[in-house]
């Protein structure tokens, strides 16, 4: 049911990185890893909820919780980050609930991003911008 | 000196009276009437529950000097709405005649001739006079304080916040929530909460590693035969702002989606009024206020801003009482079947000349003091010049510090962080240590000297205005501009991060600051471990010392664009 991070980019990698990049050493960006997730379907939204700090107190370690009721796999993406896969989570018939919360590093401000894809093979998205920041100076 | 007429009145439902941004005519009577403590008190009680609000007094229990801000500006949004409108414009939009009590009270103009006119204020013997006759007219009135109350003195610093803890368990607050708390140390911050008599309520703090609720998240009182659910909400960007290696075991954060949470959960034990008792500062307040249903009202704090007016986002009132014991805000409401029908407001200035001390809170000031007197009263030098703090860019006191600070440690630059709290001092007025220790007591004080290129220093600017100026009060981290001596620079607030800050100078030479050269950069309050360098208070006065009497120059060097 929980992928690691590998798994999720080996998926990328062999979906779409050869196809698109000839360097497949070069990490799977975030169009490619989208393109791969969707299998083309259209990215809508609704549905699907990113719980992600506005700033990170700590940008090693940031939780991300998601939650998309009725979803197969959820994918997350660090946009800003020199690899952009975090992790997919496929969910089976038998799972209870369709969340998970994890704990990213990211490496600056950036957006990040969760799709959800549906038993019908619909894809919605959310995405939630995290600030890394110096930090000091509070009032 | 306010009638009866004059108090804001209006049934939730009649909101458009006055619409969303607070304006309405609540100095039209209070001009040109003597002060007295009857005038200052005077309010007829209304509905069914009374709130007692008093946010961010800094440890400030005598009566202070406080100047409003002059520069107080909002982006996005919030451009020109109520708190980010000082001076004459404050006055216009209240009606609050010039020279008046209330504009000495309210905003900066004039404000060294007006505080010899009216007094200081403050003193938290007169907040006592000022509780006790509310509790007299309304025995359960519930005394909620939002914060910000344990540090910002010479006494809270050498007692850990003791003085403070004692005087306010005095007043019998009913709820507290925090910020500047934390900075005493999480062994300090649990033991103090151990012995308090009230809630120290905190929604929004978690257990960093296993992400659970660590204080009480709410406190359910009866009053006035209705349910009233106060929800505390402590500074979101603790971790961030101030030294996380203090409280290394816990997180913060707006955390919207548990406020959603708490207030379903105080709905559904039965609350008839949910009241959030908050240290998020108003803007992240009024969006908060927008997008979680079900708030009645948000007791505001941290940025320091007094309203004598409630703002209404919807059908959510926000309340900004102060800071240091000037204000504090009666809020009496009509609260019938879990609705807010109606409300009543007065923003009570606590001029300390007019309202009488309370004897037993003032001797028991006095007590907590004696031990320290000497030091306290010990005079360092004078001033020629207003000093103040509070404002967008720079403040006398903050200027005063970078210049000693570039003399003590003979650096090229000098920052000194964008606190809001600090009280103010009248030009001729002698400084003693106590006043020094009012604008810089706190518990990571260390002034390090240290070396940074121009291409640092421009990303430091850089992410310390985005945490002022991002359009999304969300984003806002804390406090406000880092205060720099020795350079000039242009910002335009109206850019995204990385574009605002240009023309960076250093002002001796008038020469750009080159983003590949090494400046030695003096500094204190840095938020790292392990910081060293002298107390920013012995750096100081040692400074203080040597020039006898200091002057100030009005401080041009920042440019400000985009507002």
């Amino acid at each position: 049911m929980q992928l690691t991070r590998r798994d999720a980019m080996a998926l990328g990698l062999g979906g779409v990185a050869l196809a698109v990049l000839p360097k497949a050493a070069t990490a799977a960006t975030v169009e490619e890893l989208t393109a791969a997730f969707t299998g083309g379907a259209e990215v809508g939204s609704g549905g699907i909820t990113l719980t992600a700090p506005e700033i990170a107190e700590n940008g090693n370690t940031v939780p991300i919780a998601v939650d998309a009721p009725g979803a197969t796999a959820i994918m997350l993406l660090a946009t800003g980050n020199p690899t952009p896969a975090i992790c997919t989570f496929n969910f089976g018939p038998a799972a209870g609930s369709q969340a998970a919360s994890t704990r990213v590093r990211l490496a600056k401000t950036q957006d990040v991003v969760a799709l959800a894809k549906m038993a019908d093979g619909s894809v919605v998205q959310a995405s939630s911008t995290v600030k890394v920041t110096i930090g000091g100076c509070g009032g | 000196m306010i009638s009866r007429r004059d108090f804001l009145q209006a049934t939730v439902a009649a909101t458009a009276l006055w619409g969303a941004s607070g304006v309405g005519n609540w100095g039209r009577l209070a001009a040109q009437q003597a002060l007295t403590q009857d005038k200052l008190l005077e309010f007829d009680d209304y509905g069914n529950v009374t709130l007692i609000h008093i946010t961010d007094i800094h440890a400030q229990m005598k009566p202070i000097w406080f100047r409003e801000p002059e520069i107080n500006l909002g982006v996005g949004e919030v451009n020109g709405q109520p708190p980010h409108v000082t001076g004459a414009d404050f006055l216009k939009l209240f009606s609050i005649e010039t020279g008046s009590p209330h504009a000495y009270a309210l905003t900066y103009e004039d404000f060294a001739a007006l505080a010899k006119g009216y007094g200081r204020m403050g003193g938290l013997d007169r907040c006592a006079t000022v509780i006790k006759a509310i509790r007299a007219a309304r025995p359960d009135a519930l005394l909620l304080d939002g914060g910000d109350t344990w540090q910002g003195s010479l006494t809270a610093q050498k007692t850990a916040g003791q003085d403070m803890v004692n005087v306010m368990n005095a007043l019998k607050p009913d709820a507290m929530t925090s910020h500047w708390e934390f900075t005493l140390g999480i062994d300090r911050v649990t033991e103090i909460v151990e012995g308090l008599d009230f809630p120290f309520l905190g929604a929004n703090i978690f257990d960093a590693e296993w992400d659970e609720p660590a204080y009480e998240p709410y406190k359910i009182f009866e009053v006035g035969g209705a349910q009233v659910a106060v929800i505390g909400q402590a500074f979101p960007y603790l971790p961030i702002a101030n030294p996380k290696w203090m409280f290394p075991n816990l997180s913060f954060g707006v955390r919207e989606e548990r406020m959603v949470e708490v207030v379903q959960e105080v709905r559904d034990a039965g609350a008839d009024l949910v009241v959030v008792l908050s240290h998020n500062g108003f803007d992240v307040d009024r969006k908060m206020a927008g997008n979680v249903e079900g708030i009645d009202v948000i007791l505001t704090g941290h940025t320091h801003d007094a309203l004598p007016e409630p703002v209404m986002v919807g059908n959510t009132l926000l309340i900004a009482s102060g800071s240091n014991g000037k204000f504090i805000s009666r809020l009496d409401l009509d609260v019938q079947n879990g609705q807010m029908m109606g409300f009543r407001h007065k923003l009570i200035p606590i001029f300390s000349d007019v309202i009488e001390p309370d004897a037993e809170v003032a001797a028991l000031i006095d007590a907590e003091r004696e031990p320290y007197k000497a030091e306290l009263g010990e005079v360092l030098g004078t001033t020629d010049s207003l000093l103040y703090r509070r404002g967008n860019f720079n403040g006398t006191w903050d200027d005063l510090i970078c210049n000693a600070l570039i003399d003590e440690h003979e650096a090229d630059i000098a920052l000194s962080p964008g606190f809001r709290w600090g009280p103010s001092l009248l030009p001729g007025e002698p400084i003693t240590r106590e006043d020094l220790h009012n604008a810089t007591a706190m518990s990571y004080p260390a002034a390090y000297r240290s070396e940074m290129t121009g291409e640092t220093l421009h990303t430091i600017l850089e992410d310390v205005a985005d945490n002022l100026f991002n359009t999304d009060p969300y984003y806002q981290q804390g406090g406000d501009m880092v205060r720099v001596g020795g350079m000039g620079y242009h910002i335009d607030v109206s850019k995204p991060q990385g574009s605002r800050i240009t023309n960076m100078t250093m002002l001796k030479t008038g020469e750009a600051v080159d983003p590949t050269k090494t400046y030695v950069v003096a500094g204190w309050a840095s938020v790292n471990e392990g910081t060293e360098g002298p107390a920013i208070w012995d750096l100081v006065e040692s400074w203080i010392k040597k020039q006898g009497t200091v002057t100030v120059d009005p401080n041009t060097s920042v440019q400000v664009t985009g507002a």
